[in-house]
């Protein structure tokens, strides 16, 4: 009954928490992957990005309430999301078309491209502050668990809850839902692989007919849609703040690296393997080793590793060791 | 047009926009942006150097100019002695014992050969070391953080004259640029950057969650100042009388006293690391430093140690930008971590030096005032742009949202401003020679 109690706690406090945060990292990586791999360079807007699709999405959300429609038990954000993904692709599209354009025309030094990005990233951020604030935003309705703490302990009789929340599973399932709908559009579609082809060798791309334009544009797309739906998932489930969306960068960086820059599934479990030591490390395990230990070896203390101000070390020292010792990531990657 | 003709009108250019603010706004707020505009330069030369010079991309320099405002607490704060009679002795040993079993856990690292017999004995040491530190650290920083909380809380400093923590926070930044640049100059440039960016994001928290070394959160008031205080100026009858033979109200004439004394000392500090600077420039580790730059290999091959130059090169710029720091927080008389942000102190150190020009030390400096002046006059300007387009509207939401969203745009500008020049003048508004 105690190790059940201890799984139960576990999986309340660690796994759970960790998968979502996992999955919304996961998303994050495979836009700022993608960036690399097509356009080749470290996109530094990629978190601004994300909390310009959020935004976006968050602000029809609104007026969808204000008008009356709802999801049912789901949340409002998902019927606006599709909307969202339109207008911030819009607007990255423009973006590249300003900005990023000249430079890839000139055939420009990835370095130059990364300090444009920085620009970019400086007036995504002054917009989203200007048009929606700086502060916290809420904007989740719709039913708030699929179970709820009290329903577990009643349905199992344990004396730990399991607490599943709405937005947890409907991160996870989407974030399932559009990994799949990726790996379909790389693998198997005509363009999709013509990306692939690009991002392999440019060159004999080129050669072979594809158009770099329409590749360009087509990534785009993706990093847009990838990005708006990572930034609502992660508003959703905790909430919208643009700082915490521009730290988000660094976290996001770290699993797109540690997987292996330029490789999707390198993204994916760099975003979980990110994820889960964050959960882990900063967690105080008391609790479960209260149920798991025999009596006598009780732990007095709160066994955190690290308080939780530290999660930014976390994916610091993880980013590091991985590539002391695998300097192309987990999956290799591609350097530029 | 010459290059010295260029240099020349752009910094008069800047100079009257300063003395414009004077005239229009107030010497007072003219000041206070050239006080931190001379920061501001010397930020921007430390980060030349490194980009300019070696071509680093080093995203952390929040980081550097943190542990130099750090530096001025631990310098010149007083000591508090019933703090370091409950824990001070004990949270040094603590530490102590992390940075031991850091090193002994290297030390196996490479005396070991490789295999399961070295990955077990590096996670014992490793894990001993960490129950150990942590059980004598802890107890250390709790008895220290109970001392008096609300108003000490931590140790204190060293009660030194403040002056001094300016090169003391310059050798504490090069001092953690050395233990990063050991660990993460080997990585390419795209890595460096995140992994700068990580490390002043550690940097910072650590200054948040630490009380007993600088009260984290709870900021350090009253740092002791290098300049007299302006109360005492007031008091003082020979100060008024020649405030008065001036036209001056005390008042005035106090406060306006002490930032022009803050602004020569800053002036000095720049002037000094302009002319190192400048004179490293043209040297012939300057040379050398522009040929690493440009290609790495080429200068592999005759005979250069790029890894050593790079460090050396990371250290002395993460020393610059620690100077900064420290003459930041002695201005501002207080330490206070939650103010550290990347944007405003990394990312628009990094405009600054490009719109000014990388590669070219004056650039640099020039880059410092203007993006400086701009980022404080952005909000005047916007808010006078506001109000003109909101004056026909009725009161209500929209109108004070509007209004209020002034204050952000100076990140739109400072972006707008950086893209411009990165288009039309890559190279920067005084380019490198």
């Amino acid at each position: 009954m105690d190790l059940l109690n201890a799984l139960a706690a576990l999986a309340n406090f660690v796994l759970i928490p960790a998968m979502t945060y996992g999955s919304q990292l996961a998303l994050g990586a495979l836009g700022v992957t993608l960036i690399y791999g097509i356009l080749r360079f470290s996109n530094f807007a990629h978190g601004d990005t994300m909390a310009f699709g959020a935004m976006v999405t968050i602000l029809l959300t609104w007026a969808m309430q204000a008008v009356g429609i709802s999801f049912g038990p789901l949340p409002t954000a998902l019927l606006a999301l599709p909307f969202g993904i339109l207008i911030c692709a819009a607007f990255v599209l423009v973006t590249d078309r300003v900005v990023y354009r000249f430079y890839r025309v000139q055939k420009a030094k990835p370095v130059v491209l990364v300090i444009v990005s920085m620009g970019v990233m400086f007036i995504m951020n002054g917009l989203v502050r200007i048009v929606i604030g700086p502060d916290d935003q809420r904007f989740a309705d719709g039913e708030r668990f699929i179970i709820s703490a009290r329903d577990f302990k009643e349905m199992t009789g344990l004396d730990e809850g399991l607490a599943f929340k709405t937005t947890q599973g409907i991160t996870i399932l989407t974030a399932v839902i559009v990994v799949i709908l990726l790996f379909w559009f790389l693998n198997r579609t005509r363009t999709g692989k013509s990306m692939r082809a690009y991002s392999d060798n440019e060159d004999l791309a080129l050669l072979s007919g594809i158009n770099p334009e329409r590749v360009v544009m087509v990534t785009w797309l993706i990093v847009a849609a990838l990005a708006t739906i990572a930034g609502v998932l992660y508003g959703l489930d905790k909430s919208f703040k643009p700082f915490t969306y521009f730290q988000l960068l660094l976290p996001v960086f770290a699993s797109a690296i540690v997987g292996g820059l330029g490789s999707p599934l390198g993204a994916i479990a760099g975003g979980f393997v990110i994820a889960f030591s964050e959960v882990t490390i900063t967690y105080a395990w008391k609790k479960v080793l209260v149920y798991a230990m025999p009596e006598t070896l009780e732990p007095s203390g709160l066994v955190q590793l690290l308080g939780t101000d530290y999660k930014f070390a976390v994916s610091f020292v993880i980013l590091v060791v991985v590539l002391l010792f695998r300097p192309t990531g987990l999956f290799a990657g591609k350097s530029v | 047009m010459t290059d010295t003709a260029r240099t020349i009108a752009l910094f008069a250019g800047v100079a009257l926009l300063i003395i414009l603010t004077g005239v229009f706004q107030s010497w007072n707020a003219a000041l206070i942006i050239l006080n931190m505009g001379l920061i501001s330069a010397v930020m921007s030369l430390g980060v030349n150097l490194q980009w300019g010079f070696a071509g680093l991309f080093n995203v952390g320099i929040m980081g550097f100019v943190a542990l130099g405002g750090l530096a001025t607490v631990l310098v010149s704060m007083p000591p508090v002695p019933e703090a370091w009679q409950a824990g001070g002795p004990r949270v040094l040993m603590g530490l102590g014992l992390g940075a031991a079993t850091i090193a002994l856990a290297a030390v196996i690292f490479r005396r070991m050969a490789a295999g399961r017999l070295r990955m077990v004995v590096l996670l014992a040491i490793l894990v001993a070391g960490f129950i150990l530190y942590r059980n004598v650290f802890d107890g250390g920083v709790q008895a220290v953080e109970a001392i008096d909380p609300a108003s000490t809380g931590y140790l204190g400093g060293l009660g030194l004259p403040v002056l001094l923590a300016w090169p003391v926070g310059g050798l504490i930044a090069a001092g953690a640029a050395w233990l990063i640049g050991k660990t993460a100059l080997g990585l390419r440039s795209d890595y460096l950057a995140i992994a700068t960016l990580g490390i002043a994001e550690i940097v910072i928290a650590v200054m948040k969650n630490e009380d007993w070394l600088a009260r984290g959160v709870k900021n350090v008031n009253g740092l002791p100042r290098p300049v007299p205080y302006e109360v005492d100026l007031q008091a003082s009858t020979s100060f008024v009388e020649r405030a008065a033979s001036f036209g001056f109200d005390p008042v005035t004439a106090s406060t306006l006293y002490v930032k022009l004394i803050y602004g020569a000392l800053f002036a000095v500090v720049l002037v000094v690391i302009l002319i190192l600077s400048q004179k490293a420039l043209n040297s012939p580790w300057g040379r050398m430093m522009r040929a690493i730059r440009d290609n790495e290999t080429a200068a592999r091959a005759m005979g250069k140690n790029v890894t050593a130059r790079h460090l050396q090169v990371f250290v002395l710029g993460s020393a610059i930008c620690g100077i900064a720091g420290a003459m930041m927080t002695t201005l501002d008389g207080q330490l206070t971590p939650g103010t550290y942000q990347p944007l405003r102190f990394t990312f628009l150190v990094w405009v600054m030096v490009i719109v000014g020009g990388s590669g070219n030390n004056y650039g640099a400096v020039l880059g410092g005032f203007l993006i400086w002046f701009l980022w404080v006059q952005v909000e005047p300007m916007g808010q006078l742009l506001m109000s003109g387009i909101t004056s026909g509207m009725s009161d209500g939401p929209l109108k004070a949202h509007l209004l209020d969203s002034v204050a952000h745009m100076r990140l739109f500008t400072m972006g707008l401003v950086l893209l411009l020049v990165l288009r039309f003048s890559p190279r920067g508004l005084l380019p490198e020679r």
